[in-house]
């Protein structure tokens, strides 16, 4: 072969290529598009083997199991933006869960509402506690909510007595929000839609939004740009502890019967799911809509599982080695990113310095 | 020579630290140790503490190389799982015939491999040890299921699983015990006596700092969570002889027990800082509360808001103090730069809200 020959049939194949290698990278690189595929993918092999899987019923089951978990990885994914870490999001689930039912199990004509805006509010307060101990006291936050996920979790005990709530006793109209679909969307999944578009904007347009990734990326820096980090990173913690006290509700909606052992073990399953949305375990990066998005796929993967009659055992196994791989490729989009950002600097600097030669 | 003089020179000061810390966790001891004995005849008994500490013998265990590895400035939240599967393969091997004798070491080595593979992606690849034990403690809590799925064997014969709880004749101590007595001295030799421990606290404190001194980052980093995946399976072989019986989900949630009896033993979560002596105080006082609120009657819930209460106080005390004493230094500072012109006024106080 020779040199020339080669060199004039190189540009089209080239041309083809490198817009195959660009849709590659931005697969990688964005991370929501990459999960998109991924669970594509997941869903139409297991449809393949298993046609009942993509029917509605079974679609929309599928939508019910990720909502809760989904909706923490919201509340999560703003923690962990800000280089903080919430553990306490299954016990405060577990507390407001189990004050829904009571509370419904006691007076059965409450207005739904209110459950919501009182689990909400229960979940907030939770929130206040382990932000005024991560920002006035000062605490790690990893210590702190694992002292306040031992403190609630203590505390839903000794509400509930040993007692359980049964959906027997809980209002029709109540239980429906977790069975009913509005439009064919299960009405559960909306509450998360409507939180996961709140959030998202917000985090993406606002002010505060922006200024929480900036106290992720380098809280000194943040502070001494003027950024008011305490009040920001106490509004994330509130914020995910109302939307775990929102999930609580949303958890005996769906189940019906309730104990004080609800969401126990939550926490590390929706830092999972953010992680494997991408967001970063140290802060500064990644969305709610990816946070989201692991969420369905961790669930998805576990349903689909079933279908190939593989041993509901291996689930865990292959959700852990998920996990693993998707941090791993983080790291390796992160390598390669600060590779070409240097690749840049120094072409930028070489082109400066042969500008200012010349107009020398 | 003077290298070695330069790396005592801040020990007192953090012995000193270390003391208080130790004289808070031991304060609390007598108490409880008063409030047990006042709930209960039984609490100072032997009986009582043979069963208690046999009950927290798995977790002091792990308590011990996840000490070693805070100080580092990392974290292995993957150890109970790795309890769990070293449990589950002990079922399933001695179904499977093996004798005790080769189940225990294969079970051990299990734990090293699981220990290597959290160490090199976190050395090697260079991930972070929160994320990577997260995924790992989905994933070999996976392996142990596999094993093991929600069977239980339960046929040990009891010439070995007597060494589970029965006490070292003529003491009170149980055979887990004594065997966490004897790690714990080791463990307490190298942190606090060899080169290798002043290593460790050398990387936690400044890890760069460190690496440019020589110290092999990587290398230590790698024995540690080997060594933390090696006692984690013998907490499970214990746990399993313990209980005469072998199950894949023993040990779920325990992690989170583990760091928290580190953090209450005064060791920094950001590295650094800490003591085995003080990780050991924090079991005592976790058992002994378990205990006494449990023979008082009290119901076994409030051991769980004690303990996280606990843990909060324990961290948030000393800041408290600290702030206050900062407040009151930094009023200081602005009392005296107003006295000696208003030129000096401005860095000092940013100084001050950089904190």
């Amino acid at each position: 072969m020779s040199q020339p020959a080669e060199a004039v049939a190189a540009p089209a194949p080239q041309q083809s290529e490198r817009s195959r290698r660009d849709f590659l990278n931005a697969v990688v690189r964005v991370r929501e598009l990459g999960l998109i595929v991924a669970l594509a993918l997941l869903i139409t092999i297991t449809a393949i083997a298993e046609p009942r899987f993509v029917e509605a019923a079974s679609l929309r089951d599928l939508v019910r199991n990720a909502t809760i978990i989904a909706l923490l990885a919201v509340g999560q994914t703003l923690v962990l933006v800000t280089r903080n870490l919430d553990l306490s999001v299954g016990s405060v689930l577990g507390l407001s869960a189990f004050m829904a039912g009571d509370l419904f199990q006691n007076n059965p004509d409450l207005p739904i509402p209110l459950v919501f805006a009182l689990g909400i509010l229960l979940g907030a307060a939770a929130g206040v506690i382990n932000g005024a101990l991560v920002t006035f006291g000062r605490l790690p936050a990893l210590v702190a909510t694992l002292g306040t996920l031992y403190v609630f979790r203590g505390l839903a005990f000794v509400w509930t007595g040993g007692s359980q709530v049964n959906a027997e006793t809980l209002p029709d109209s109540f239980l429906s929000i977790g069975t009913s679909t509005i439009l064919g969307v299960p009405t559960i999944a909306l509450f998360t839609v409507v939180a996961l578009v709140i959030v998202g904007y917000a985090l993406r347009n606002y002010r505060a939004g922006r200024e929480l990734y900036a106290i992720g990326s380098n809280p000194q820096a943040a502070r001494l740009a003027g950024i008011r980090t305490d009040r920001r990173v106490m509004a994330a913690f509130v914020a995910s502890g109302a939307l775990a006290g929102l999930a609580g509700v949303l958890f005996t909606a769906r189940y019906g019967t309730v104990d004080a052992t609800a969401g126990t073990g939550y926490e590390l399953q929706v830092i999972a799911a953010a992680v494997i949305g991408g967001v970063a375990i140290f802060g500064g990066s990644g969305s709610v809509w990816g946070a989201a998005l692991g969420a369905v796929l961790l669930t998805t993967i576990t349903s689909a599982l079933i279908v190939p009659k593989v041993p509901a055992f291996w689930q865990q196994a292959v959700v852990g080695a998920l996990l693993l791989a998707a941090i791993a490729l983080d790291r390796f989009i992160a390598v390669r990113v600060a590779e070409r950002l240097r690749q840049r600097s120094t072409r930028t600097t070489a082109a400066a310095q042969a500008r200012n030669g010349g107009e020398r | 020579m003077s290298a070695e003089r330069a790396a005592a020179a801040p020990a007192p000061r953090r012995l000193s630290e270390l003391a208080r810390w130790e004289a808070l966790i031991f304060l609390l001891i007598v108490g409880t140790m008063v409030l047990g004995s006042g709930l209960s005849d039984e609490f100072l008994t032997g009986d009582n503490f043979s069963f208690t500490s046999a009950d927290m013998a798995e977790i002091a265990l792990m308590a011990l190389p996840l000490t070693l590895i805070v100080i580092t400035a990392e974290i292995d939240l993957s150890v109970a799982s790795i309890l769990g599967l070293s449990s589950a393969l002990m079922g399933e091997l001695w179904v499977a015939g093996w004798p005790i004798e080769a189940i225990i070491p294969f079970c051990l080595l299990v734990g090293a491999v699981c220990g290597a593979f959290n160490a090199v992606l976190i050395t090697r690849v260079g991930l972070p040890s929160l994320a990577v034990t997260i995924g790992t403690l989905t994933m070999y809590r996976g392996f142990a299921l596999v094993v093991l799925g929600d069977a239980a064997v339960a046929d040990f014969p009891e010439s070995y699983t007597r060494y589970g709880f029965e006490n070292v004749p003529g003491t009170i101590i149980p055979y887990p015990v004594a065997l966490f007595g004897v790690l714990a001295i080791v463990f307490a030799v190298v942190l606090h006596k060899t080169k290798f421990g002043r290593e460790i606290y050398a990387i936690g404190a400044n890890q760069e700092a460190a690496f440019f001194s020589g110290v092999r980052v990587k290398r230590i980093k790698e024995i540690l969570f080997v060594v933390s995946g090696i006692v984690a399976a013998l907490a499970g072989v214990i746990m399993t002889l313990r209980l005469a019986s072998a199950r894949a989900d023993y040990g779920t949630g325990f992690e989170l027990t583990v760091v928290a009896a580190v953090v209450l033993g005064g060791v920094s979560i950001f590295g650094g800082k800490g003591s085995i002596v003080g990780v050991i105080l924090a079991l005592f006082l976790l058992g002994g509360i378990r205990s006494a609120l449990t023979l008082g009657q009290i119901s076994q819930e409030w051991v769980t808001i004690v303990t996280g209460a606990l843990l909060i106080a324990a961290v948030l005390g000393p800041n408290l103090v600290q702030r206050a004493r900062e407040a009151r230094a930094h009023s200081r500072d602005r009392g005296r730069s107003a006295r000696s012109g208003s030129l000096e006024h401005r860095p000092r106080e940013k100084r001050g809200t950089d904190e």
